[in-house]
């Protein structure tokens, strides 16, 4: 895996790539902790990516489109939101 | 991708159970104009639907018909919580409980279990969002008859902000077919199916 300081320099195929991985493996560490919720090193885990996910999607709304609502950033001129490929279209850009 | 809140969208806090009406509302969860089948009805249509607009409202009211799911599925169970066998027999919920327990199960308030024909995703726009606007003013008259027999105020309340939705969705909904409607030939919307035909 990349590093994270890496994450501002990626293109836009890339950096929809980084946050398929981070955010499956979120949602592999949810599935394990919801049965280990003591396990340290799955919480450190989560925490390492969760703060990771959540870098590359301010980046990732920032520079091409929101992927979810949380990510939106009003201070553009136009509701993005819609705009830009779907993911049934091929990739999520 | 989904990603689930762990709230409602509605609070539900109801203290007294009522089975009868358990009974009644769950049409809203599994019956023909329920939310179950308007949430797959939109998230169904959205793939063929051509314009960025109208992708962007039937993926985000889809999403929210399974919110709604949500709290008819919270309301069904709050009226039924606990319920001992006596009261199970003397409301007639027998007939549920034998197949269901006190578990949720999707179906309409005559034991019709829920089915894929209650909705449509026909591959054309305008016959997609005239069949979105239909759904969301069937289910708001279910509604306006779910509140003609719920007296308890706690049952009302989040009922009517069901109905409520389903009125602000039939707006958005005349919106989207309006915006179908400018991309197209305005002497003949029926000229081609702009989902199907390349002659656009």
């Amino acid at each position: 895996m990349m590093q994270q300081n890496k994450v501002y320099n990626l293109s836009q195929k890339q950096l929809s790539d980084w946050i398929d991985q981070v955010s499956f493996a979120l949602n592999e560490v949810t599935l394990y902790l919801n049965s280990h919720p003591t396990d340290s090193e799955a919480l450190s885990y989560f925490d390492h990516f969760q703060m990771l996910r959540k870098e590359a999607l301010e980046i990732y709304s920032k520079n091409y489109s929101p992927l979810n609502i949380d990510s939106i950033n009003t201070c553009q001129d136009k509701w993005k939101w819609v705009y830009g490929k779907w993911p049934w279209e091929g990739g999520n850009c | 991708m989904w990603n689930y809140e762990k709230r409602l969208q509605y609070p539900v806090n109801i203290t007294q159970t009522n089975p009868k009406m358990a009974q009644v509302i769950i049409s809203q969860f599994g019956g023909p104009d329920g939310e179950l089948a308007a949430s797959m009805r939109y998230l169904s249509q959205r793939y063929t639907m051509p314009y960025r607009e109208v992708m962007g409202m039937l993926t985000d009211i889809g999403t929210e018909e399974l919110a709604h799911m949500e709290i008819i599925s919270t309301i069904v169970h709050q009226l039924t919580k606990g319920l001992s066998p006596e009261e199970i027999k003397a409301s007639g919920f027998d007939k549920y409980y034998v197949d269901h327990t006190l578990g949720l199960w999707p179906q309409a308030a005559g034991g019709v279990p829920f089915n894929a024909n209650q909705f449509q995703s026909k591959g054309d726009p305008i016959t997609d969002l005239f069949e979105d606007l239909a759904a969301e003013q069937k289910a708001r008259t279910t509604y306006d008859n779910i509140l003609r027999l719920v007296k308890d105020p706690e049952v009302c309340d989040p009922i009517r902000f069901l109905r409520q939705r389903e009125i602000v969705h039939f707006q958005r909904f005349g919106e989207s077919l309006r915006i179908v409607q400018e991309h197209l030939d305005s002497k003949n919307f029926y000229a081609f199916n702009p989902a199907f035909d390349s002659c656009n």
